[in-house]
């Protein structure tokens, strides 16, 4: 086609030369892109590779032995489940409603503002001093101790501000009109929010949700003083061999310890920890994208 | 708004005592959801303002925890002398200059390789591809933003540590370029969402006018994209900087954790975070080195603090335009 136009207009040097630089542009743009996907592509791959030796049902289940060094990962596995569960039931509700006061009952006023600034900054405060305030707030001045609840609490204040910044988008995609129509039919604030505004806008709050789960997953900083420890045996196939109080092991900490803490761990076993955490949160975020893609399809407006 | 308010009132008062009518059901149950309403509202708004409740407290617990050293601390020789030695007995000196330094580093080289990538990154998925590609390359992002940084920590320490020596021959692998490298990776993600984010909200009519001109793709992308979005943009990269200065694992596993002024990129070097997340463990509560490691932690925060609102104050800008 476009050759066919080029015969057609006779083409100047000008012109030839804008379509090099269109040509080069794209190719350098399309190269960075690139240059940031094969590596990703090229690690995980390399990790699989590593780790396969280990990964086996056994792995998931049974508890570390031998300093470590053998056996599997189920106390890190259910201790990393019990702090995204509990962290995700302080958040998901505040950070949900955070949201709706901020896009449904806020004003347009300097109040507002310092909110929204203030949710901008609880996004940008560093993993790590999340960790002192953890370790400042819950553990030492609430007298939690070191226990899953501080550590739960830590990540939660954490991912916050995730759940508040997707809830608000998805709250906002709802259109005026839907809300128009339900108060002119004599609903009120709340009943249009919960008939009309929350069940519109679910799919956007849902993708917000899984993708804190996986935000929370991998963190470890904010749990290295308020909760996790280095090991902790507890008993094989019971879901609820830890409680609120305990400390727990965590799989982002335990690749962490085994990777710098334990000598001659054998050469798979961090690869395999390593494996085990990038499946886990590559897998729920797939899972919040895949929501997103089939709620969005049955949108209707 | 106000005649709601006034109106839900009286609203308790109907159903329970019954003034003028017998109390009909429905009056009981309009009686109850308009208390029930002022209840959720209540809720909603304690909800709204807590974001605002956890900055102060963030800063009210850090500060608690570091603040006795503080008039105890020579500010100047905290900040510019590079000598950490928080464990030495007897003469214990906390110069927190180098880790300085070591932060700066990582931070501006890592930038140096994430921007020109990141934003061209966006620029080619919000400009050059397909519809299609552009949702692949999205989900690619968002997963590549996933990955946790310890993770990212562990990959320096193996595959990043023997690349750099056998590349470079250089004795030791964990230094400012490995943590840079891995920086650079974990903040592309945020850099390419925000800036195309802001290539987004420049008007279709801009990228017409330009079209009806004559201009290819390229034309409109350095003269008139680039241009309108320079604000969106530029905040795009305040956030990228304040996510590299803030993170822990990766540069804690990769850096290769030496207090060191650094001469070269292939120098070991140690951060501010690195410091708290190595060192926290094994300090006695309420010791000098406890508070001192809180005092780098207020250090953080106010430098994230200040970068987020100047990324703030620069998106405020294009939003009044």
């Amino acid at each position: 086609m476009q050759t066919a136009d080029a015969a057609r207009f006779a083409q100047t040097p000008f012109v030839r030369k804008k379509h090099r630089a269109e040509l080069l542009a794209r190719c350098v743009f399309g190269g960075m892109t690139l240059g940031m996907i094969v590596p990703l592509l090229l690690i995980i791959g390399y990790l699989l590779c590593q780790g396969a030796p280990l990964l086996s049902w056994a792995f998931l289940t049974t508890n570390p032995s031998s300093g470590m060094r053998k056996g599997g990962l189920w106390p890190a596995l259910l201790g990393t489940v019990w702090l995204v569960v509990t962290a995700l039931c302080v958040s998901a509700p505040v950070g949900v409603f955070a949201a709706v006061y901020l896009n449904e009952y806020a004003k347009d006023n300097w109040f507002t503002r310092i909110v929204h600034l203030a949710v901008v900054n609880l996004a940008g405060v560093p993993s790590i001093v999340h960790a002192l305030f953890g370790l400042g707030a819950f553990v030492l001045f609430a007298g939690l101790g070191r226990s899953i609840l501080a550590a739960s609490l830590t990540l939660a204040i954490m991912t916050l501000p995730v759940i508040i910044a997707s809830t608000k988008e998805a709250l906002a995609s709802v259109p005026l009109s839907f809300r128009e129509a339900c108060w002119n039919v004599g609903a009120t604030r709340w009943q249009t929010i919960r008939r009309i505004v929350l069940p519109n806008s679910i799919s956007g709050i849902l993708t917000g949700v899984i993708l804190q789960v996986s935000r929370t997953a991998g963190e470890t900083a904010p749990i290295m003083f308020t909760g996790a420890v280095f090991f902790k045996n507890v008993e094989e196939g019971n879901l609820f061999a830890y409680s609120l109080k305990d400390q727990c092991m965590a799989l982002s900490m335990h690749l962490y310890t085994v990777t710098t803490q334990v000598t001659n761990a054998p050469e798979p076993l961090p690869y395999a920890i390593a494996v085990v955490l990038l499946g886990t949160v590559l897998l729920v975020n797939a899972a919040a994208i895949a929501v997103r893609v089939y709620l969005r399809s049955r949108k209707k407006w | 708004m106000e005649m709601e308010t006034t109106g839900a009132q009286p609203g308790p008062a109907n159903s329970g005592n019954g003034v003028r009518a017998p109390v009909t059901r429905r009056a009981q149950r309009r009686g109850w959801e308009q208390v029930s309403e002022h209840v959720i509202e209540l809720f909603i708004r304690l909800c709204g303002i807590s974001a605002i409740v956890f900055v102060f407290a963030i800063f009210f617990f850090v500060f608690r925890e570091g603040a006795p050293i503080l008039p105890r601390l020579d500010l100047w020789k905290f900040l510019f002398t590079p000598y950490w030695y928080p464990t030495s007995l007897g003469q214990a000196r906390y110069g927190v200059g180098a880790l300085i330094l070591g932060t700066l580093s990582v931070t501006a080289l890592s930038m140096a390789l994430a921007v020109p990538f990141g934003l061209g990154a966006a620029v080619f998925v919000s400009e050059f591809c397909g519809h299609r590609t552009k949702e692949a390359l999205k989900i690619v992002i968002e997963l590549l933003a996933a990955i946790p940084s310890v993770v990212w920590g562990f990959i320096g320490l193996t595959v990043m540590n023997v690349a750099i020596q056998k590349v470079f021959r250089v004795q030791v692998g964990l230094n400012i370029l490995n943590a840079s490298i891995l920086l650079a990776l974990m903040s592309v993600p945020v850099i390419v969402s925000i800036g195309e984010d802001s290539l987004k909200a420049v008007p279709d009519s801009y990228r017409e006018a330009a079209f009806a001109l004559g201009a290819t793709q390229w034309q409109i992308v350095c003269r008139v994209l680039l241009p309108a979005a320079k604000n969106g943009l530029l905040a795009a990269v305040l956030l990228g900087v304040g996510r590299a200065v803030g993170e822990t694992m990766a540069v804690l596993m990769a850096t290769g954790h030496a207090v060191n002024i650094p001469h070269s990129i292939f120098d070991s070097v140690r951060t501010l975070t690195a410091t708290i997340a190595a060192e926290m463990g094994e300090t006695a509560e309420g010791s000098d080195h406890y508070r001192v490691l809180f005092v780098i932690g207020i250090l953080l925060f106010s430098i994230t603090f200040l970068m987020n609102l100047a990324a703030d104050l620069v998106v405020k800008g294009i939003r009044k335009k």
